[in-house]
């Protein structure tokens, strides 16, 4: 056997594209044994992605790339973005593997990415699937004892290959039935970046993604707490796609248990929030520039009072003696009024989340 | 060949580009599809998709904060 099907067709193999260096490299590993490669990559809504910081007017002189996309074009090869956001859902809000050091399900997250390509390599006549997974790259998910629980939970089993660490773990379909050379695989394991930009190196990938906190807003200390605020603030853990974006974007206060105030930071932030501006009570100084304010709660008058004094103290007005706030209901209502602006020492930490 | 328009606005990429690889599905080769977005990484990340997997870009259009991409499917 070979890397035909004995039609004279190329063997297929999809490759779970993350934007990465390690996926990137196991994909072009494969594609260059004569192998048919697509790449395939999911859209949690959590996503890390160069332009969700974009917004925000500082980073506009920055390229604004989907990695997977500039991956799969530096590779030449087909990418199918799927849009997990609904059944991803119940792999953070029930993680069959607990949590990783924040709100990251990363194991139950792998099982469920390799499970969703498992089935469209099935719906699509694909043969198997190509991870960039390294042993001991990551704590939770990619480590020797790890890996054969996603193969399993994924029902994936022995079609899922791992060409960077293969030659450390047992030979897969893949590997025994001949369509890829086993020999020409790799033995990568450890944290160590080192080998796979000397591998980058040797294929001429310059300016590849190095993400330091990975690909998820999950991995994010801060993101976490703010979507454990939101759980404990419904009582339950629910989300929609709104949600989980907005936690993205602002400067996030919890004034009172009953809602909290997310405010832009600049006009590019101000712009997006003015989005959402028939959801969400939400509030600008109109006396002086400042930022546009969403109310997510259910707020009363003391609330919107306090929240105006706050908006107060994030525009420009801030060491004036009063600054005036337009006040507008989800209906295109507007209420003016003039608020004096909190001072630091007014605002408790806590309320930052 | 037809003309089509999808509307992308409010969307953050990948969600545009998700949209017109949904959308595309359902058209015919030659038909043109009019994509209204707001996330100005849809300039870079829509016809970079179009390079991808054969279509062909038409028109880039900004207009205030909204920017209109036209494609033609291949």
């Amino acid at each position: 056997m070979d890397a035909s099907d004995g039609l004279n067709e190329p063997r297929k193999a999809i490759a779970l594209i993350s934007g990465g260096l390690d996926s990137m490299l196991a994909a072009r590993l494969i594609a260059d044994q004569g192998i048919h490669v697509e790449g395939i990559n999911f859209y949690t809504g959590f996503c890390v992605e160069g332009h969700t910081h974009a917004i925000r007017n500082q980073h506009r002189a920055k390229p604004k790339r989907n990695n997977a996309l500039w991956v799969a074009e530096r590779l030449n090869i087909k990418l199918h973005i799927i849009d997990v956001i609904e059944q991803y859902k119940d792999v953070v809000i029930n993680p069959k593997h607990g949590y990783g050091a924040n709100m990251n399900p990363c194991l139950g997250c792998k099982s469920f990415m390799v499970g969703k390509a498992r089935q469209w390599m099935e719906q699509n006549g694909f043969d198997f699937i190509i991870t960039g997974e390294v042993i001991g790259q990551r704590p939770k998910s990619q480590r020797r004892d790890t890996m054969p629980v996603v193969a399993r939970e994924s029902g994936a089993f022995d079609r899922l290959l791992r060409p960077l660490c293969a030659r450390l773990l047992p030979p897969t379909l893949p590997e025994r039935e001949g369509w890829v050379n086993r020999e020409k695989l790799l033995r990568m394991n450890g944290r160590s970046r080192k080998p796979q930009m000397a591998l980058a190196k040797q294929f001429g990938f310059r300016d590849y993604a190095q993400p330091a906190g990975g690909c998820c807003f999950l991995t994010d200390k801060r993101y976490s707490h703010k979507l454990a605020d939101l759980w404990q603030s419904r009582g339950e853990k629910r989300y929609d796609l709104d949600d989980i974006m907005l936690l993205k974007v602002g400067r996030h206060l919890r004034p009172r248990a009953n809602f909290k105030l997310i405010v832009g930071r600049d006009d590019g932030e101000n712009n997006f929030l003015h989005g959402y501006r028939r959801q969400y009570v939400h509030m600008f100084p109109t006396s002086h520039k400042g930022p546009l304010v969403l109310v997510n709660g259910t707020a009363d008058a003391s609330d919107l009072q306090l929240a105006a004094r706050l908006t107060a103290r994030f525009s420009q007005g801030k060491e004036d003696e009063e600054v005036t706030v337009a006040v507008c209901n989800t209906e295109g209502g507007q209420q003016l009024v003039a608020v004096r602006p909190m001072s630091p020492a007014e605002i408790p930490g806590d309320w930052y989340l | 060949m037809s003309r089509h328009e999808l509307d992308a606005r409010r969307l953050l990429c990948p969600l545009p580009v998700i949209r017109v690889q949904e959308k595309v599905k359902t058209l015919e080769r030659g038909d043109t599809l009019d994509v209204l977005c707001s996330d100005p990484g849809a300039l870079n990340d829509i016809p970079a998709w179009c390079r991808i997997n054969g279509h062909k870009l038409i028109d880039t259009r900004s207009e205030g904060h909204h920017i209109t991409i036209t494609i033609e499917v291949g």
